[in-house]
């Protein structure tokens, strides 16, 4: 009997099935057996990989870095296999009303800062990173305030950012962090209004997703996986709608080399010990 | 590539304008003019937009670098956008008169695109069913539909409601029950082409356009019909299965040809003469006009049915035998019904009287006589003209229900 390729992915919206579906059909057509799993949120499939449910996983960032922490704890190996072309140097932006005057960072002492999800890598936890780095702690320096929709998904889900810059535009924050691309994304939707805000810092560059095998999966099923993923085209009609639904014009051997600045984050901000336990205790998934 | 590579359709200056506020339009048109891997000399941009510029890059597919120096970005164009294309079809001509602008067969991928439009490969399936030119077209297809669009009327602005019109009360009931007649029939007439309009692909514009001005003459007929029949305060009146009986077997009938056969040539070709006669025989002057403005839609409808078959017989003589088969089908069909509504000939010979005296009445008959007559030979003259011999066009105009429709 075939042995079929298990994939865990969290169910952040209806799409997602629309989009596995899509890939399930096309795998099977190039000849592997292939079939997911979805997790309500990243901390159970994180641990469904550890517990041999799932033989690779479509990870958030945060997700990768947790499975990093307990593979390595437990002596396991897990690898980024792919990633988006989409998924690769990108940074996050403090935006800022023009109106407010801020010129500097340092302008913001006191002030309140609006961030995404409490487990958003690119609105909260690399965000917090950065301005931790300049010498300005939450709670300390400024009041950091959440737009925590859909824990657990990790921020995959747009809406506490926009939450945020809409916040940001009605006055009720001084500034607001989100994803590079959602800044003109917010615009081109109407939330942030042409012209009245500005981008006041930037964060380093990191990563996003990416395919994470679990320590047990088969690595020949692993291997036909990764070579049919980047065997995908663009130009291939039948393909395109999924990649497009996927956000990605083609998949990329996957690097781990952009979660530097998550990993960090990661300790400084207290939401994962070295083992990979949750040690954030606001986190509700 | 160095800067000084570049030749001075590569450079665009944005000046300042923010990627909250489309400066995404004016790089994505300069990259437009480029080929695959031509490089775009990006200046002006505003403190801060190289961020945004990077992010919308990555999401087009484009490569950037960022020289903070000189505060200018050199986009490398990408190829994905252009392979979005590749396989893309091409969908005829939008204008109809244009060589090959009607393709004999319309594509389910076409789907909702304007005709002449590139369709990207890979778009959903639609099901129009009806989508081969020889079967639904008609060479002056838009001159009908221009005709149409000039002669639409309204109720309010044509027809004088406040005019005079005092009848006999028998009279009166008799226009009341012609009109219930015409409202059924028209019920009917407005259905059979919106039921085909959903099945048509939309390539075939002139046509669905036609179909659509067809269903809103319809339904202002409709509507005059039921505002005589209140004129007087009365309710519509009689409705027998024999006319709904008749008037089904055109709705169910799903072959677009032979509904344009059945409904337009022989039932809206005969309603024209009722149409007329009342024009002419009509008691009241407000039957009479309305008559006259639904006549003239009707005709218009006649000459699409007559156009399309023409069309269709050109490509597909076997037709013919199909149509005269429709024809005898229908007849078999309702043969065991009454037909006409006994009521409704009744009527029609007292409307045509405006009294109830013995010499009206008989004038009235010769009249409604005069009508079917008139009915049979223009039923016969359509056929004629669609190339049945002259005993095959008498004995198929005698075979036509006597529902008139």
């Amino acid at each position: 009997m075939t042995k079929t390729l298990m994939m865990g992915a969290v169910a952040y919206a209806p799409k997602v099935v629309t989009i596995w579906e899509g890939f399930k059909e096309w795998f099977y057509q190039h000849g592997l057996a292939f079939d997911y799993v979805l997790y309500s949120n990243y901390e159970r499939q994180v641990e469904a990989q550890f517990a041999g449910e799932i033989d690779v996983a479509w990870n958030s960032p945060l997700a990768w870095e947790r499975a990093r922490r307990i593979a390595k704890a437990k002596g396991l190996t897990v690898e980024a296999i792919a990633m988006r072309d989409t998924d690769q140097d990108l940074s996050s932006v403090l935006v800022v009303r023009n109106n407010a005057g801020f010129t500097d960072l340092q302008q913001l002492k006191g002030k309140t800062i609006g961030f995404g999800a409490i487990d958003s890598p690119q609105a909260t936890l690399i965000p917090k990173d950065h301005l931790r780095q300049v010498g300005m702690v939450a709670g300390r320096d400024y009041h950091a305030r959440l737009f925590d929709v859909l824990a657990g998904k990790h921020g995959d889900h747009i809406g506490g950012e926009r939450d945020a810059a809409m916040a940001l535009v009605n006055g009720e924050i001084d500034a607001t962090w989100m994803i590079d691309g959602n800044y003109q994304a917010f615009a081109n939707e109407g939330t942030l209004p042409s012209g009245e805000t500005t981008l006041l810092a930037r964060t380093g560059l990191f990563d996003h997703c990416n395919f994470t095998t679990s320590p047990q999966a088969d690595a020949v099923l692993i291997q036909q996986f990764t070579e049919l993923l980047l065997s995908m085209r663009w130009d291939d009609p039948a393909v395109r709608p999924l990649l497009e639904l996927e956000g990605l014009r083609e998949w990329k051997v996957g690097r781990t080399s952009g979660y530097e600045l998550l990993a960090r984050a990661v300790d400084d901000e207290q939401f994962y010990d070295q083992r990979g336990a949750i040690i954030e205790q606001h986190y509700r998934y | 590539m160095t800067s000084g590579a570049l030749s001075l359709s590569n450079i665009i200056d944005i000046k300042g304008l923010g990627f909250d506020a489309g400066a995404h339009v004016l790089i994505k048109e300069a990259l437009r003019s480029l080929a695959v891997g031509q490089v775009l000399d990006v200046m002006g941009i505003n403190t801060g937009g190289e961020v945004s510029l990077a992010a919308w890059c990555r999401a087009q597919g484009h490569s950037m670098q960022w020289d903070t120096n000189q505060q200018r970005a050199l986009i490398t164009k990408g190829g994905v956008f252009v392979g979005r294309w590749q396989g893309a079809e091409r969908t005829g001509h939008s204008d109809s008169s244009t060589l090959h602008a009607i393709q004999d067969q319309a594509q389910p991928s076409w789907g909702l695109a304007a005709r002449g439009a590139t369709v990207e490969a890979g778009a959903p399936q639609w099901s129009f069913r009806l989508n081969q030119k020889a079967k639904v077209w008609a060479n002056n297809a838009a001159q009908l539909y221009a005709q149409a669009v000039a002669a639409q009327w309204s109720p309010d602005e044509v027809i004088d409601w406040s005019q005079p019109c005092e009848l006999p009360a028998a009279v009166e009931a008799a226009v009341v029950q012609v009109m219930t007649y015409m409202v059924e029939n028209e019920n009917a007439a407005l259905i059979v082409p919106a039921k085909f309009l959903g099945q048509l692909h939309p390539h075939f514009r002139e046509i669905q356009a036609l179909l659509a001005i067809q269903v809103a003459d319809e339904a202002r007929h409709i509507e005059v019909f039921t505002r005589r029949i209140r004129l007087k305060g009365y309710e519509p009146a009689l409705s027998t299965v024999g006319g709904q009986a008749s008037l089904k077997t055109l709705v169910d009938e799903p072959d677009f040809s032979l509904a344009a056969f059945l409904l337009s040539v022989l039932g809206e070709g005969t309603f024209v003469n009722l149409l007329n006669f009342l024009q002419e025989c009509a008691p009241d002057p407000i039957t009479r006009q309305i008559a006259r403005l639904a006549a003239i839609d009707e005709s218009r409808h006649v000459a699409f049915g007559m156009a399309h078959l023409t069309h269709h017989l050109s490509v597909e003589p076997a037709l013919r035998g199909r149509l005269a088969l429709a024809v005898e089908s229908r007849f078999d069909h309702l043969s065991g019904t009454s037909g006409l509504n006994e009521e409704v000939f009744d009527a029609l010979i007292l409307l045509a009287a405006g009294d109830i005296t013995p010499k009206a009445i008989q004038q009235g008959y010769q009249r409604v006589q005069g009508l079917m007559q008139a009915m049979a030979e223009g039923r016969k003259a359509r056929l004629l003209r669609l190339g049945f011999t002259p005993s095959e066009a008498s004995r198929l105009s005698s075979l036509h229900t006597r529902n008139f429709m």
